[in-house]
């Protein structure tokens, strides 16, 4: 085979090869993608990454289970959460929260061990300031 | 002396501007004193900014509130090891630990070119400047680290606690020289791409750092995982974190440069992928720096708000256009002296193994950026999660491993059939009997993938050990040395080589123990009181008593309350005890009682570790302070205004009682086996990479002596 077409041979693999790649990005990512939905605009039926703010004094333990609220980052709808599993360190009244679940009889139950905590905003400057 | 410590930053600033504008005034000209004098500009650029960071480092050691900052980050309880590290844990501290080590770097490397290298240098001066003057910007402009306070408080809010961990000392400089470190190949790059000296000299001179950035990168990622592990509270060491991916990505690319640039100095090819790599590497380093502090995607690590995230994206995008613009404008200079002879070849192996990186790089960066990819495609923000980036990397760091043992035995140019059987016979035979061995004895059968990475590191092993074994008793025969003599000769007189074979070795080793610690890990959540006892795998856990402890933790973190357990373990014979705690750091929050603000607080796990080479047994604890609670409000009221001396017999009251009658504590205990050779693995890549950077004057002997010789001979051929 003379050189010049071995060479373009090897561009059309490679490419393909890229091409292939990209395709399962695109497919996989929106296919495991999960939404990130805040309390307002969640629906039974379908699973959801909640993210808002923990409503303060809203946390009670219920055996292994965690019960506490989440309302809207910017609003005052609120839906009441029950978790089960490990509490990230800086889990508190008024933190910022993400969690994965499903909302049923009212209730947005969590999966096991879903619940990330932002990062304590004491220590940054715009708490501060505002 | 915060005015002093402006002032030094202002004056960075214009010295910056002007050793950029001397030295590309000194290139074009073709004036060298110019030029001299941008390079001497930046010494004096790390003298500013070394006395500044002096400056920030003493108000905080002295705890003065009077800086904005260190009443922001620091407070007089805080251990004097932390508040040195407090510097680095604010935006603005941050920034000027990235200009101070930019500004020793550039004078670190324009020192050592300063009589070679003549006319890719200046340029090279002009965008270690440019750089620097931009974090100088910033910092003048909009955060400068010392703001004062008109009134300063009388106590500082204190360091995050999850912070104070000794890993965190280190991990940030080391992150940051990574950063750092490769803005020095990339100023040179850009110096000889604007000269078109496209040959392999900037490579040569800059290599080094690129290694040593490439090293501190890897070996801060590693230290951000210990401390994710030792620290978090939840027992894993990597959560595609959208800020642990951003340092992941620009070390990927910086791999793939440390390979791909052997080929262009071997073979004078790739110098166009070579040229993209590097410019990527330093372009996803800044977007490194960027998402600790913008804040854009959601991740453990968002410290805080940024203001300066749209003048870092500016600064990106600048830097994307001005490279690709000038590697574009140079590719016919940048046309390679060689094409690929055979597809089984070294250089065709590093070009898969680049391939491979870049890949892995994308997927990674697609995954991290994914909620804004998405929102922008849907309208809705969506992202993907942890299991959909073991799904996608795990294949191709199978592959990545596989070529990190065929890649170093292959020749360069072409390699016939039967050398490659006599180079592979022996490592693929090493990975069957591990197959077996493994089938045979252990359930490593249920995790495919990890079956097949174990096989993998076997055989990566077998090839770096069949290599020093054949190297060693090589000159055995030739020398007559002893072994441990003739291997350490070997490694000193070809490092580059051997030193790479140790940074394989080593991230096979740590690859073994993420493949085994991820799939065959044993975890377990529990609700005890004391006496209580649960099992997880294998282990046999007992809650013997409950602890507490005030003023003064055992890790010296300077947590005011500790509430902690003690656990007994057994398993077969053996028997250990383990201690966790956890420490609650007092809040200032002055709508919390006066007792309850020390349990209100911030809160973090000290974790206990049995550490092993086979497994870690992980232990934390979560005291359940609900029962507490009523006792907490009731002091509240009590002694809302009683004096400091007399609240701390209260609390100890409360810490007593306690220990006496205890409520359930919630535990998470893991197993997960052989960890710890994902840190052992870290020491022996950054063994390697020391081996095959540290500079060895035979070889500087050898080179000035060819260079002498050939000189020489031409001049013998001519006369």
């Amino acid at each position: 085979m003379d050189p010049a077409r071995k060479r373009k041979i090897r561009l059309a693999v490679a490419l393909g090869a890229a091409v292939c790649l990209a395709a399962a990005l695109v497919y996989t990512s929106f296919s495991a993608a999960t939404e990130a939905s805040k309390p307002s605009q969640i629906a039974p039926g379908r699973s959801y990454e909640l993210t808002g703010k923990v409503v303060p004094g809203s946390i009670r333990h219920e055996g292994d289970d965690l019960r506490f609220r989440v309302r809207d980052r910017d609003g005052t709808a609120s839906v009441p959460v029950a978790y089960t599993g490990v509490v990230p360190d800086p889990f508190r009244d008024g933190r910022e929260v993400i969690v994965s679940g499903e909302l049923k009889h009212g209730t947005f139950v969590a999966e096991r061990d879903s619940l990330v905590t932002k990062c304590p905003s004491k220590f940054t400057k715009d708490e501060e300031r505002s | 002396m915060a005015g002093v410590g402006s002032a030094c930053l202002l004056v960075g600033l214009l010295t910056a501007i002007y050793a950029g504008g001397a030295s590309l005034y000194g290139a074009r000209t073709g004036r060298r004193e110019w030029a001299t004098s941008g390079r001497r500009a930046i010494y004096c650029l790390a003298g500013l900014t070394v006395s500044a960071f002096a400056i920030l480092e003493a108000a905080f050691l002295r705890s003065d509130f009077s800086f904005a900052l260190v009443a922001e980050g620091s407070s007089t309880d805080t251990p004097s090891f932390y508040k040195v590290t407090a510097v680095w844990a604010t935006q603005d501290g941050s920034l000027l630990l990235w200009s101070t080590l930019l500004a020793l770097f550039s004078s670190a490397v324009l020192f050592l070119t300063r009589r070679s290298l003549r006319d890719i240098a200046p340029y090279a001066t002009a965008v270690l400047a440019g750089v620097a003057a931009f974090f100088l910007l910033l910092m003048v402009a909009w955060e400068n680290p010392f703001d004062t306070l008109a009134a300063p408080p009388a106590e500082g809010a204190g360091l995050n606690p999850l912070l104070r961990h000794p890993a965190m000392m280190i991990h940030p400089p080391m992150l940051y020289t990574g950063y750092v470190g490769f803005s020095v190949p990339f100023a040179f790059a850009v110096g000889a791409l604007v000269t078109r000296q496209t040959g392999a000299d900037w490579i040569r001179a800059t290599r080094r750092f690129a290694l040593v950035a490439w090293t501190f990168l890897g070996a801060g990622i590693l230290l951000g995982a210990l401390w994710s592990y030792t620290e978090l509270g939840w027992g894993g060491y990597w959560a595609w974190d959208p800020v642990e991916n951003a340092s992941l990505m620009p070390w990927l690319v910086g791999t793939a440069f440390l390979h791909s640039i052997m080929v262009q100095e071997k073979r004078g090819m790739l110098k166009v992928w070579n040229a993209s790599l590097i410019c990527g590497t330093f372009v996803l380093a800044l977007l490194g720096t960027f998402l600790v502090r913008s804040g854009i995607l959601n991740s453990i690590h968002a410290f805080g708000a940024s203001t300066i995230g749209v003048q870092f994206l500016v600064f990106i995008g600048l830097v994307v256009a001005l490279s690709v613009a000038l590697i574009l404008a140079r590719l016919p200079d940048l046309r390679s002296e060689a094409r690929l002879d055979s597809l089984i070849s070294r250089e065709a192996f590093f070009l898969l193994n680049n391939l491979v990186l870049v890949g892995l790089c994308l997927v990674i960066m697609w995954g991290t950026f994914f909620p804004l990819i998405s929102e922008a495609i849907t309208g809705n923000e969506q992202s993907v999660g942890p299991p959909w980036f073991d799904r996608l990397t795990t294949p191709l760091a199978l592959v990545l491993v596989a070529l990190a043992g065929i890649g170093p035995v292959l020749a360069w140019r072409r390699v016939t059939w039967s050398s490659l059987r006599r180079v592979l016979v022996a490592p693929l035979a090493v990975a069957g009997a591990a197959l077996v061995l493994l089938l045979a004895f252990t359930d490593a059968a249920d995790s495919t993938s990890s079956l097949l990475m174990f096989c993998f590191v076997a055989f990566v092993l077998g090839v770096v050990g069949q290599e020093l074994w054949r190297g060693t008793s090589a000159r055995r025969v030739m020398t007559g040395e002893a072994w441990p003599r003739a291997l350490a000769r070997l490694t000193g007189r070809n490092r580059r080589r051997y030193g790479g074979y140790l940074v394989h070795a080593g991230i096979a080793v740590l690859l073994l123990g993420v493949a085994a610690s991820s799939a065959f890990l044993d975890q377990r959540d529990v609700r005890l009181s004391p006496g209580q006892s649960f099992d997880v795998g294998g282990y046999h856990v007992t809650y013997r008593e409950p602890k507490a402890q005030l003023g003064g933790d055992d890790a010296g973190t300077g947590a005011p309350v500790s509430l902690g357990a003690v656990l007994d373990v057994r398993k077969g014979g053996k028997h250990f005890t383990l201690r966790p705690w956890r420490n609650y750091y007092a809040s200032r929050d002055p709508s919390l009682g006066a007792i309850s603000r020390f349990f209100e607080g911030e809160a973090n796990s000290e974790v206990d570790v049995r550490w092993g080479l086979r497994r870690d047994f992980w232990l934390a604890v979560r005291p359940d302070l609900g029962p507490l609670q009523r006792q907490i409000r009731e002091a509240d009221t009590k002694f809302a205004s009683s004096s400091g001396d007399v609240q701390a017999l209260v609390i100890a009251a409360l810490a007593e009682r306690y220990r006496n009658d205890p409520p359930p504590a919630a535990f998470r205990a893991i197993v997960s086996p052989m960890v710890a050779w994902i840190w052992i693995g870290g020491a022996i890549v950054v063994l390697g990479a020391l081996v095959a950077g540290w500079p060895s004057p035979e070889a500087r002997l050898r080179r000035v002596r060819s260079l002498y010789s050939a000189r020489l001979g031409r001049e013998l051929s001519r006369a």
